[in-house]
Formats: structure tokens, sequence, C-alpha cells
């Protein structure tokens, strides 16, 4: 007994004490300071900030390089796969013009009513500054739903800002480096957006699943939810202006989950818009 | 002369294939852990780090496997230093069995590797979550975890016969 666990010691030791051959560093001692910089971390202290710093501008410039074979056949696979949807597409797309533009004359109308009307209240309005960036690395981890952009805070990147594809909201960023920032899209679990869902103007919090939808958490109405209702920014808490569609919500038929499929198809994200809603009252 | 210099080169270029492998695998944003499908996704780096630090401990240096997770957490946005504690813990679990193991065997590899990573993940996990407050998906670490331990047999084949055209006769 005495002599197995003496066994055992040995055999911990040598694997984590001994330098072995050819290793320039020993494992518990990068052990110990993983750990240290796991501390620093969790405190934010400077040292780690400037480590931080200097590691993204590298790692994330030789990731865009690495990337540009694959990237390569990435674009020439969705170029052929389009190529092919191109007849089919063109007669759907047809019939969804007609419909919308039977639409549009209600919208304008609305759109100037809902500005006319916010201006008697004098409520809050959003003033947006726009930058447009290119994503440079979409680095998909099970776990974490983020993209990073090549603009920083040099461009006028701030952290919290809202990020668009097309008119649509795809996230915020979280973190900003001098030439990059760091997108946490909506389907991020850690992400929480305060929505409003039309028809009904329910009140709601959309909640990232961390794969390739949305859902609403927080509400008591989940009865009034249609189908296909459209989820929309409610501009609480002031980062987003109100009324930026996000998605569509998708009731869950077996576990009643209310899911929100997404506008915007955070897997073929090229160029984005980071947008700044700096509240002004009017 | 130059035909035997350019095959020597081209030697030493291969022999370097699982630091080339590991950069590409963290720096790449192919990424073998989300193949965009549902319920599956392997840690290719975890089966990488475990054969070779098993199989060949000099080939893959403990400071480059440090920087590679430093790197990972850059991309993937995990708290630094995650990644390298879980890649060096991976390498002090396969020096333990390499100092234990006078018989190898591929299955007893297998499973102890399927424990490592096990182990490996769930501190991870408590690290992540309880310490940094970051939400994780239970189910997806286990479907990875499930997934990374199947097809390290498969990999360990591959590395293998790999191991045998390059660097001749096995280490252990």
């Amino acid at each position: 007994m005495q002599a197995s666990r003496d066994d055992f010691v040995i055999a911990i030791r040598s694997a984590f004490l001994k330098k072995e051959n050819k290793q320039k560093f020993s494992l518990l001692g990068l052990i110990f300071l993983t750990l240290l910089i796991l501390i620093l971390e969790k405190f934010n202290l400077k040292p780690i900030d400037y480590l931080k710093i200097s590691l993204r501008e590298v790692a994330y410039r030789s990731t865009f390089i690495v990337s540009i074979p694959e990237n390569f056949f990435k674009k020439s696979y969705f170029a052929t796969i389009n190529h092919f949807n191109v007849y089919e597409e063109n007669k759907i797309l047809k019939e969804q013009l007609d419909l919308e533009l039977s639409k549009n004359f209600n919208f304008e109308y609305i759109i100037e009513e809902n500005k006319r009307l916010k201006s008697t209240i004098e409520e809050v309005s959003g003033e947006g500054s726009e930058i447009i960036g290119k994503v440079l690395v979409d680095k998909k981890s099970p776990f974490l739903r983020s993209v990073i952009v090549n603009r920083g805070s040099k461009d006028g990147v701030e952290l919290g800002m809202a990020v668009m594809d097309k008119n649509y909201l795809i996230g915020k960023i979280v973190e900003v480096t001098f030439t990059t920032s760091r997108v946490l899209l909506l389907s991020d679990l850690n992400s929480k957006v305060p929505v409003d869902i039309m028809p009904n103007n329910i009140q709601s919090i959309l909640s990232g699943t961390g794969d390739h939808n949305g859902t609403i958490q927080y509400t008591r109405q989940q009865s009034l939810i249609e189908n296909e209702a459209i989820v929309f920014t409610s501009g609480a808490g002031g980062l987003f202006k109100s009324g930026i569609p996000i998605g569509t919500i998708n009731k869950d038929p077996i576990n009643s989950k209310i899911n929100v499929n997404f506008f915007s198809d955070f897997s073929q994200l090229r160029f984005i818009k980071i947008t700044s809603f700096k509240e002004k009252i009017k | 002369m130059s035909e035997i210099s350019k095959l020597n080169n081209f030697k030493k270029i291969l022999e370097k294939g699982p630091i080339i492998l590991l950069i590409i695998s963290v720096l790449n944003e192919f990424d073998f852990n989300y193949l965009n499908l549902k319920y599956f996704s392997f840690n290719f780096p975890f089966i990488l780090i475990y054969y070779w630090s098993l199989k060949r401990s000099g080939s893959l240096g403990y400071g480059l496997i440090f920087l590679s997770g430093l790197f990972n957490d850059i991309v993937t946005g995990l708290p630094i230093g995650v990644s390298s504690l879980a890649y060096l813990l991976i390498c002090g679990f396969s020096a333990y069995l390499r100092n234990i193991t006078l018989r190898p065997s591929a299955i007893k590899d297998w499973f102890f590797f399927g424990f490592t990573i096990l182990v490996v993940n769930s501190l991870i996990y408590l690290i992540i979550s309880l310490v940094f407050d970051v939400e994780l998906n239970y189910y997806s670490i286990l479907v990875n975890i499930l997934f990374t331990f199947l097809f390290y047999i498969i990999f360990n084949g591959i590395f293998h016969y790999y191991q045998k055209l390059i660097f001749g006769a096995q280490n252990v």
C-alpha cells in the first residue's frame, strides 16, 4: 500500500517537477505562471491589460493571414452554391418585392407619423454615427459567439456600440483594441438585449442560446406572443435606439420555448456597421 | 548534392509537423471545435497535445503550448490563460502516464485520455463559470468531451503512422 502510494508520488513529481529533455521550461513553473495570469485577469490588473492588448494585435492579424487559404475555399464554395441558387431565388424575390412594394406606402406614412408623435412627447431619439467595418476573424467556438472586426479605438469605436448587418442588429462591442474590436453576437449565451415584440407590444429580454438563434426570457405574457411576430429593440437601457429589427418569433410546440430566428445570418458576416446611438433629447 | 539538401529541408519541415498543426489549429478560423453541425464538436488541440506529449515529448515544447493557449484564448474570447492551463494540465497527465507505463497500449492511452479531458474540462468549466461568471452551455461541453474522446483513437492511428514515417521508432 505504502509502496504504491510512493510510486504515485514519484510519478507525479517526475511528471510535473522534472524538466524533461528538449524542454526549456518546467511544466509546473508554466502552470503557476498561467494561474498568476488568471488571477491578474480576474482582478483586471494593468499588466494583464498590456499583455492582452499586445497579444490581440498579433493574434488577430496572424489569424487573418493563416485563414486566407481557408477563406478562399469558403468563398469559392459559397459563390458556386449561390450561382446555382440564383434562378430560384430570383423568382421568390420578385414575388416578395411586389408584396413589399404594396406595404411600403403604408410604412412611409407610419414612419412620418411616428416622428411627429415622438417630437410631440419630446421622447429620446437616437442619432447615430456609423463606422463600416470588415469581419477579420470569425473563430467559431462551440461556447462563445463573437467576431473580430478591423475597426478599433483609432476609428472611434467604443465599448457598448451597436453592431448592425444591413439594418438588423447583430450584437454589441465588448472589447476594443487600437486597430480591432470584438463583437459579442446576439446568439451568445451572455448576450441580453431588451426587446419589444410586435404586434401586442410585449416587452421582454432576448437572450442568446449559444446556438444560431435566440430565446425570449422573462415575460409573463407568453400566450400573447404570436408565431412569426417581429422582435425589435425596445431602447430600454439607452444602449440601442428603439425599433431596430432583430428577428422573428418561432415558438417551439414541444417545450413551449419562444425562440427567435435572427434576420441576419451570423455565419455569413463580412461587412458590418458599428453605430453609436448617443441619446439626444429633442 | 542539392537534391539531398532539399530532401533534408523537407524532412525538417515534416518533423515540425506537430508544431505547425498546433499553430494552425489555434489560429485558423476553421476550427474542429465547431463544424457548424448541431451536437457535434471536438477539441483537436487536446488530441494533438496529448498524443505528442505522450509519444514524443520533445516535439511540442511546453513554452509553445503555453503560448498557443494564450493565442487560443485571445482568438476565441475566453479569459486569458484558461486554454493554456488546460493544455499544460494535459501535458502533465500525459507525462504522468508516460512515467508509469512500462508496456504502452493504444487502448490504455485512449481511456486515460478520456479521464484527462473529463478532469481538465471540468476544471476549466468551473474556472470560467465560477470565477469569471461567463455562461457556458453545459451540454455543448459534454458533447465536445464525448467526441474528443471518440476521435482520439482515429487521430492516434494517423499520428502513429506519421510518427513512424517521419521519426522512425517510437520514444516510449
